[in-house]
């Protein structure tokens, strides 16, 4: 005889940490044993806003924006009809912990998304995601096509596979795309909450973020600001690569000291380098100020950094700062959009700086002029991470910068 | 009331005219571009800024009306969110 599974699993226990990487599935029943089904018909439409807003959810694709505040903007919209947009784009070239959420745990996503068209009155999901992310593609279809099943509610969502470039992430060019125009940035305003897919009120969050916000609804906004720090409460994804044992996603509690979280991942300050927080879009930090230093925004501040969408890179010891900063700022300069003259030319002139600095030429002046130059001239962000990531490095590697320029060899040729 | 001028810079092409118009608001970057800065115009500038509005070969300067202390300042607040991606 078959055992027929309880719809609810009442004995399932609020998960401590890990959360959004506890309990993984990609079976619904089985999803549905920890996550029942809302009740989404009978729920007034500010229940799950004042959720969010008592839990100070923020966005975990990079900008840390108030989860609630932009409900709110698109919920004010409501007769406008309002879209929500998954952005699965993960273009940041170290991230994978979106991908691993919609490969491993696509209800959990669909879930937030759902809530989130609930609250803020959309009758249209989009769930996009890169065209080069086969598995969560997959996955997630497959999700889709079982729930609409069993939940009707479930057939407003649908899933596009968008070019894969960092810029098509960004929220306007993803939008664009979905309008049936290139994945490249626009001029705003309007931003997406006032116009957006098919000139809706469109809401528009990144992956993680609606799968907290799933949790939050599930186990409520006291249970949420359990773990991480009073102004930025929460656990959060993130991806650690470079000299660590365990490279891949990890589960943390915002706050959580930086030096801890590496040595979690079986990496050690004393053989790196240097970290970079926040991955290509954050910040170089010096083994000290890694040291010093909790993963917050709050504390990352002062260094120019920030969490981000969670990347953290440990150079190893006999790594060359320099070279890894030039590397990334010349992937910068392919990742524009060539819509803005500053960034076309800045981002391109900065590479060849950071590429003449590696080599010994007293390139700092007109880097830090450049890096002044692009900053805030650009339709979207990108030359503002260029600029960000090429100070803390003229910082952090300021001692290779003097022995390179001297002629001595570098310590990757040392090691 | 008052006003200050704004660059599209998708669809700005650095012919640099403004520049030369207005150079009390618009100086060139390296690569030929305007740096606009949106500091209010006021009444002696407007007729300037007009005629570097006007001259814009690609129409990428607007003339943007300041409704009240603070207005557009949200501009800079949201030129902190990224990403979305950039």
């Amino acid at each position: 005889m078959v055992a027929v599974p309880a719809l609810v699993d009442l004995d399932v226990e609020s998960p401590t940490l890990p959360r959004l990487l506890a309990g993984l599935t990609d079976n619904l029943a089985e999803h549905r044993r920890q996550y029942p089904a809302p009740p989404l018909s009978a729920r007034p439409r500010g229940d799950i806003t004042t959720a969010v807003e008592r839990s100070g959810l923020r966005g975990r694709g990079g900008a840390g924006f108030p989860t609630s505040r932009k409900l709110q903007a698109v919920a004010e919209r409501a007769k406008g009809k309002p879209v929500v947009v998954v952005n699965g784009s993960e273009g940041e070239p170290a991230s994978s912990k979106d991908a691993v959420l919609l490969t491993k745990h696509p209800h959990l996503v669909l879930d937030g998304a759902l809530l989130a068209a609930a609250a803020v009155g959309a009758r249209d999901v989009v769930v996009a995601i890169d065209c080069n992310a086969t598995r969560a593609l997959r996955s997630v279809s497959v999700a889709i096509a079982e729930r609409t099943r069993t939940e009707p509610s479930s057939r407003i969502v649908r899933v596009a596979a968008i070019p894969h470039r960092f810029v098509a992430g960004e929220e306007t060019a993803l939008v664009n795309w979905l309008n049936g125009g290139e994945a490249k940035p626009t001029l705003t305003p309007p931003r997406p909450f006032e116009a957006g897919v098919d000139g809706r009120p469109t809401l528009v969050d990144n992956v993680e973020t609606l799968a907290h916000l799933a949790q939050i609804v599930r186990w409520g906004p006291e249970w949420f600001r359990e773990q991480g720090t009073d102004a930025e409460p929460g656990t959060m994804l993130v991806t650690i690569t470079g000299a660590v044992e365990q490279v891949g996603v990890h589960e943390v509690p915002i706050g959580a000291r930086l030096s801890t979280v590496i040595r979690n991942a079986g990496g050690s300050l004393s053989r790196a380098r240097a970290v970079l927080v926040g991955g290509y879009f954050g910040a170089w930090l010096s083994t000290d100020q890694a040291r010093r230093t909790r993963l917050c925004d709050e504390d990352l501040r002062p260094f120019g950094a920030g969490v981000g969408c969670g990347v953290i890179v440990v150079l190893p010891k006999d790594a060359c700062g320099l070279k890894e900063t030039a590397r990334i700022l010349g992937w910068y300069a392919n990742e524009s959009a060539g819509q803005c003259g500053s960034c076309v030319h800045g981002l391109a002139a900065i590479a060849g700086g950071a590429a003449d600095l590696f080599h010994g030429d007293d390139a700092v002046d007109r880097l830090i002029r450049w890096a002044g130059q692009v900053e805030g001239r650009g339709a979207c962000q990108l030359p503002n991470g260029a600029a960000r990531l090429l100070r803390s490095g003229l910082v952090v590697f300021a001692d290779e910068i003097e022995r390179h320029r001297s002629g001595q060899s570098c310590t990757e040729l040392d090691a | 009331m008052s006003h200050r001028v704004r660059v599209d810079p998708i669809a700005c092409d650095g012919r640099g005219v403004c520049a030369e118009l207005l150079p009390e608001r618009i100086s060139l970057d390296d690569w030929g571009y305007p740096i606009v800065d949106d500091s209010p115009v006021d009444d002696r500038l407007l007729p300037h800024a007009k005629r570097a509005v006007e001259q814009c070969p690609v129409i990428a300067l607007r003339l943007e009306r300041i409704r009240f202390r603070g207005d557009g300042d949200h501009r800079a607040a949201a030129a902190g969110d990224r990403q979305a991606a950039p």
